[in-house]
């Protein structure tokens, strides 16, 4: 039997997931605030509520604490939520629930109870939405254990990592981005079950490693290519996953390529790039020719002018160039 | 059935009593938070729970740990950090945890307890139909806490989707040392569930019998009809807020009120005058209650540590790639 692929957005790769996990499972159930009726704030969960009926499919009122913690009781007794919140910003007000709660039932309890817990939400700026609603504090799930945080960056990757974070029996954080949901991929027909925890080279190269998650991936890709045409060979790394985090497959690269960069979203002190670094440092140290460069958002409250917006944002030509600088440092640009 | 209800109450009357001394003789650690003067509240309550429903309580839940039908012994090993204890070390006073006995957490955090409970009542509706032999859950909560903003997005939850969920609050008349009036707009706090339509009864929480019955026909109306509602339970904290508080906040004929008061003696006296228990019975019987703690404590204090190889075991339910499992100092990636 061969597998076929289709073309299809981002979103559709996540509804038709759900879809899927929703037929095969009685157990499962999505939950959240304009999910039903409106078909979802970013049209997720589009037609779901037709099919499936009230009782798969909640609409909740506008209340995160208390249905982020409704999901994880329900997931105490053994039903298998999907909550999903509107925005990475608004998952700030449940966070007593994810971090003090979800987080820590497994062990705190004794391994005595499950929480078997999907919280989506997209993160991300760059759609002139003001600082509150913007962000990308995906760090401050990853810094969390109990909790699994995954990134995926590309329509395959959604149904792939949906899938396993729904079926895994962990509270799992699953990040999506604005910028993502109408981007266009192959995706493989029929069941497709990521490994969690596992980071990928998507683009294999000698020279210079980008690492990057999420939206960051589209343009270290693009990126990536420009400088193959310049004789540049760059090698990517997708994490996928930020906790638990890869830690091997981002020094083996750095180890044949002697040279990193991380592209990230969110803010440069103490972010996701200076984890990497830090791991970078440990893991790799004898082989880099470069210090290890990130490039990250700028830290302010990111604004609603767009120039001012843009100018905040990582963008494909501050990595060209801190690409450019990294290669140079060592002299390799002629 | 009284004389019954008389052993436990004296069971967990001893039991706190021989924590708090075992708090200060440091074989406790942590926060301690005692049921003492709740006795009645903490017998009453649960007589009226079936094996079948779910109880979520509060950080002081060890009275509620026992009567749940957890060992004594392995509830005083959790107290001492031991392998034995009811969740092996990992939680401590504030978070005894069965799921056998249905009994789902201690909850450190104030109110952290309310969502998840009203969770587990979405999870008994989602499975099953209204009825006499449904599932209901009972959440336990302080008089403080109803006026943190979990409990009111969780009445409403629960008020719009018609869980099967009794929300108690033990009103102790003091969170911390903070009084009621001066915390609650509005004091009496079984009004508190009137704009999300749960109706609330406040009742004496010093007699288990009045407790046993006003849980009843709260547990009836979540099972049978779906209807939530909030039990108010009048009580008092004999003791400060945890182990170490001397409660210097309370004026001494409050106290002296309180102790005359005391719900284990009352309860006592009321059985011997009723002719159901003689002085030497109640005497027995408390005796029986002070041998059974002492084994708890000998049970304890025997136990091992957990194993230091155990510490990242319990971290995932599901084993991934590259999980962490460092301890300080070691490498986290291979040079």
């Amino acid at each position: 039997m061969s597998t076929t692929n289709r073309v299809i957005t981002y979103r559709q790769a996540l509804n038709e997931t759900l879809r899927a996990e929703l037929e095969r499972d009685e157990n499962v159930f999505l939950i959240g605030e304009e999910i039903g009726v409106f078909d979802g704030s970013y049209k997720i969960t589009a037609g779901l509520l037709a099919d499936f009926g009230p009782k798969r499919v909640v609409d909740t009122p506008i209340a995160e604490e208390g249905f982020v913690g409704t999901a994880i009781g329900a997931a105490m007794l053994g039903l298998r939520p999907v909550v999903e919140i509107m925005t990475l910003n608004f998952s700030l007000v449940a966070i007593d629930q994810i971090v003090n709660h979800a987080a820590k039932m497994h062990a705190m309890f004794g391994q005595q109870v499950k929480v078997p817990l999907v919280i989506r939400f997209p993160g991300g700026g760059g759609q002139q939405l003001a600082a509150t609603h913007s962000q990308n504090l995906e760090v401050w799930y990853a810094h969390i254990p109990g909790l699994k945080v995954l990134a995926p960056s590309t329509p395959a990757e959604a149904k792939a990592m949906l899938t396993a974070a729904i079926r895994d029996d962990d509270p799992v954080i699953f990040l999506e981005n604005l910028a993502l949901y109408n981007i266009k991929g192959e995706v493989p027909d029929g069941e497709q079950i990521a490994e969690i925890g596992k980071a990928a080279v998507v683009k294999p190269g000698s020279d210079l490693t980008i690492v990057s998650y999420s939206r960051g991936m589209v343009t270290a890709l693009h990126v990536a290519e420009e400088f193959e045409e310049r004789g540049v060979s760059i090698e990517v790394v997708d994490l996928r996953s930020l906790r638990p985090l890869d830690r091997e497959t981002i020094c083996a690269s750095v180890r044949k390529t002697s040279r990193a960069v991380i592209f990230e979203d969110d803010m440069l002190s103490y972010g996701i790039g200076a984890e990497i670094s830090a791991t970078i440092g440990e893991g790799a140290f004898d082989y880099l020719d470069a210090p290890v460069r990130r490039v990250a958002a700028s830290e302010v409250p990111l604004p609603y002018a767009k120039p001012l917006e843009l100018a905040a944002m990582p963008s494909a030509a501050d990595l060209v160039r801190v690409v450019e600088e990294t290669l140079d440092s060592t002299r390799f640009m002629k | 059935m009284l004389r019954r209800y008389y052993k436990r109450m004296s069971l967990v009357r001893a039991f706190e009593l021989r924590a708090n001394e075992m708090y200060a003789r440091a074989k406790i650690g942590g926060y301690c938070h005692l049921n003492l003067g709740e006795e009645a509240t903490v017998v009453g309550l649960t007589a009226a729970l079936e094996d079948r429903d779910y109880l979520y309580t509060t950080y002081r839940d060890h009275g509620y740990a026992i009567m749940r039908g957890m060992d004594p012994s392995a509830v005083m090993a959790e107290l001492f950090g031991k392998a034995t204890g009811v969740v092996g070390g990992w939680g401590g006073s504030m978070h005894m945890f069965d799921m056998e006995k249905r009994m789902l957490g201690g909850y450190g955090i104030v109110g952290g307890q309310i969502p998840p409970a009203t969770g587990a009542a979405f999870a008994v509706k989602y499975r099953s139909d209204a009825g006499p032999k449904s599932e209901a859950v009972m959440c336990l909560l302080g008089d403080g806490t109803t006026n943190i903003g979990a409990f009111h997005e969780s009445l409403n939850l629960a008020g719009l989707w018609d869980l099967p969920i009794v929300y108690v609050i033990i009103n102790n008349g003091l969170g911390m040392a903070t009084t009621v009036e001066r915390a609650s707009a509005e004091p009496d706090l079984y009004k508190r569930g009137c704009a999300y339509r749960i109706e609330g009864v406040r009742v004496d929480g010093d007699d288990p019998v009045v407790v046993r019955d006003a849980a009843r026909v709260a547990l009836r109306a979540a099972r049978e009809e779906r209807r939530p509602s909030i039990l108010e339970l009048m009580s008092y904290r004999l003791k400060g807020h945890s182990v170490v508080d001397p409660g210097r906040y309370r004026s001494q004929e409050d106290t002296a009120e309180a102790r005359a008061n005391d719900p284990v003696p009352a309860f006592r006296d009321k059985l011997i005058t009723k002719g159901i228990l003689t002085e030497a019975d109640a005497d027995d019987i408390d005796a029986q209650a002070e041998i059974r703690v002492t084994e708890a404590v000998t049970f304890a204090d025997e136990s091992p540590d957990p194993g230091i190889d155990t510490l990242f075991n319990g971290v995932y339910a599901s084993p991934v790639a590259n999980l962490p499992w460092q301890l300080p100092g070691q490498p986290v990636v291979a040079s």
